[in-house]
């Protein structure tokens, strides 16, 4: 049997000490299949986002591991080169397309420079990767000329995901990557990505508080609150029958037909 | 319904670098005596500009035309005390960054009561003891406590009721809320949103409400005005907004957003990205995204037209495509991308 693509047990992080110690994650553990799509759901402060940055190799776990294809990731890279090579593994898109680059660089600079350090080769090769990519999200030739502030936020997005792409991972880890977008671009970003794990059969791992956007994209989810996962299954189920309170207090908190707010459960 | 607010004809240009660029063209809309109106729009589409004018609030060089009245003042016209009286007792905000809007060096205290203590009509003792009250009945725990705390001490949710207990404390008789939840929680947001409402009933108060959620609008406005490119497109009960929508628009907006019940093969994206009213082609501004949309739709600018008693639709096929604007596309080929270049930072900043 082949290990999972992702495997997480018991990971915890804990910042401070003594007194002053603030658990972020809580005892988390989940399992991503190749090509699957699993949503880490919740409210600020529950430890998604931290989770994320420590299968990232952006944060040291206090304790728990983290296992990529059976291989032991719990502790971030050392050197340059591991982080290369764990570059090549998993990769991240962020929420603020708008931060999240280069301001100076043109689109296809970025893109010929993420390339470039994974995958050396002649211009003439580099040049059709590019072009392969932005061909992949949606970005013309005018585009790949042009610095991020001619674009807009959705284009901008389409750029960081061409950017984490370029280094062919087999996970790609998605931190609230369309909750800044107008929904009419949302959308096409939704699309575009069913489209790439379609093609690519890259696992995602897609963190968001929107529970509408977490059912059109993942096959599982996990609930997190104070970070620990109250809930976690099939995100069909975990939707339409939690068995968690919380989890019903997240769905039932989404305006929708017939949403009166002044029904909704007085907590305060 | 008597109206308290009435728009009319608004038309608003800023001035960027050495031109003048049109945020607003000729926008209509009232407001009624306890009425919660919702303004709902993308990036660009002009709802918080709508808002600043109605506030009083453009930037340094805006050319205004049009009317906005408030009862019966003319409030383009006020000037000074007038001005001032507006603002402090009539018309009240409350914004979506809460933070941005607090004095990070004042404690809470010191932010409620301020506006009190400087009309001179209450000495402290009296505006504290008010401002505690309005804690109160915002669902702040501790009020007493909190009133020596300052704004970072208090999370988003908590300073957005903050902000909402200083926006009624002068019981205004209209709220602009300009996004006052898209930057907190869901569960948050519920929260806040039954304290507004709450608010609004006890206090008998009006609400223009900003959103870009559609299915927010939906459920507490009673009436909603959908903006695209600085234009109202439609107009009509917010609770037909998502069974009958009266403009492609606005049935493209209800289709692209996922739904929390069911997951679609494929969402009905939108090509293109909004634009604003001055990169707006000729014709009808929504045409060039428009599934519906034929050649006289490039060429011919639509009006805002009453359809039969439903709604406003700005829309030239309005009438034939009534009750198909939802239909399901066949064979979703996915709409080609944006491949225009987006509008420059000096303009999204100007429209945001």
């Amino acid at each position: 049997m082949t290990a999972p693509l992702l495997q997480v047990q018991g990971l915890t992080k804990h910042y401070g000490t003594g007194r002053a110690r603030a658990v972020a994650v809580d005892g988390v553990s989940f399992e991503l299949e190749a090509g699957g799509s699993l949503g880490i759901v919740g409210e600020s402060g529950s430890g998604k986002t931290t989770t994320a940055r420590m299968v990232m190799g952006l944060e040291r776990p206090t304790s728990g591991t983290i296992l990529y294809r059976g291989e032991d990731r719990t502790a971030p890279p050392r050197s340059a080169r591991e982080w290369k090579r764990r570059g090549r593994e998993i990769q991240i898109v962020f929420q603020d397309p708008y931060t999240s680059l280069d301001r100076k660089q043109t689109v296809g600079d970025c893109l010929a420079e993420v390339v470039r350090l994974h995958f050396p080769g002649d211009r003439a090769q580099l040049r059709s990767r590019v072009e392969e990519l932005a061909d992949l999200v949606g970005l013309d030739e005018r585009q790949l000329r042009a610095l991020p502030r001619a674009l807009s936020g959705g284009q901008r997005q389409r750029v960081a995901i061409a950017r984490a792409l370029a280094a062919q991972p087999q996970l790609l880890i998605l931190d609230e990557a369309v909750s800044a977008l107008d929904v009419s671009i949302q959308a096409q970003i939704l699309n575009l990505l069913a489209d790439i794990r379609a093609e690519q059969g890259i696992g995602f791992l897609f963190i968001s508080h929107d529970l509408a956007v977490i059912r059109q994209i993942c096959d599982d989810t996990i609930v997190m609150r104070y970070g620990e996962v109250v809930e976690q299954g099939p995100t069909e189920r975990v939707l339409d029958s939690p068995e968690h309170p919380y989890t019903r207090l997240l769905r039932d908190s989404v305006p929708q037909d017939g949403w009166d707010p002044l029904a909704g459960p007085a907590r305060f | 319904m008597t109206a308290l607010l009435t728009v009319e004809d608004l038309t608003v240009d800023l001035k960027v670098g050495d031109e003048m660029r049109t945020v607003l063209k000729q926008v209509s809309f009232s407001v009624g005596e306890g009425q919660t109106v919702g303004l709902v729009g993308e990036s660009g589409s002009g709802k918080s500009m709508t808002v600043r004018a109605v506030s009083r609030l453009l930037p340094e060089g805006a050319a205004v035309t049009g009317s906005v009245r408030f009862g019966d003042r003319d409030v383009l016209d006020l000037r000074g005390d007038a001005l001032r009286r507006y603002r402090a007792s009539d018309v009240a905000m409350v914004f979506q960054d809460a933070r941005a809007h607090t004095n990070p060096v004042r404690r809470i205290g010191d932010f409620l009561t301020e506006a009190m203590i400087l009309n001179g009509k209450t000495g402290r003792r009296q505006a504290e003891a008010t401002a505690v009250e309005l804690l109160e009945a915002v669902g702040v725990h501790d009020a007493e406590r909190r009133m020596r705390q300052y704004p970072h001490e208090l999370s988003g949710g908590l300073l957005q009721r903050v902000m909402i207990a200083a926006s009624v404390a002068a019981r205004p008789r209209l709220i602009l809320a300009d996004e006052p939840t898209t930057a907190l929680d869901v569960t948050t947001q519920a929260e806040v949103m039954a304290i507004l409402k709450r608010m609004q009933q006890e206090y008998g108060m009006a609400m223009l409400f900003i959103t870009h959620d559609l299915e927010l609008a939906g459920s507490i406005c009673d009436e909603t005005v959908v903006l695209y490119a600085g234009e109202v497109v439609e107009q009509q009960r917010s609770a037909q907004l998502h069974r009958d929508p009266l403009h492609p628009y606005t049935a493209a907006l209800v289709q692209a957003r996922p739904d929390i019940h069911r997951r679609s093969e494929r969402l009905l994206s939108v090509p293109g990205h909004p634009t604003t009213a001055y990169e707006a082609p000729a014709g009808c501004a929504f045409a060039p995204r428009c599934r519906f949309a034929q050649d006289r739709c490039r060429a011919e600018k639509p009006a805002l037209e009453a359809l039969d008693a439903a709604g406003l639709s700005r829309c030239l096929r309005a009438d034939e495509l009534r009750g198909a604007l939802l239909a399901p596309v066949e064979a979703a080929a996915d709409p080609v991308p944006a491949t225009g270049l987006a509008a420059g930072p000096a303009d999204e900043e100007a429209t945001r």
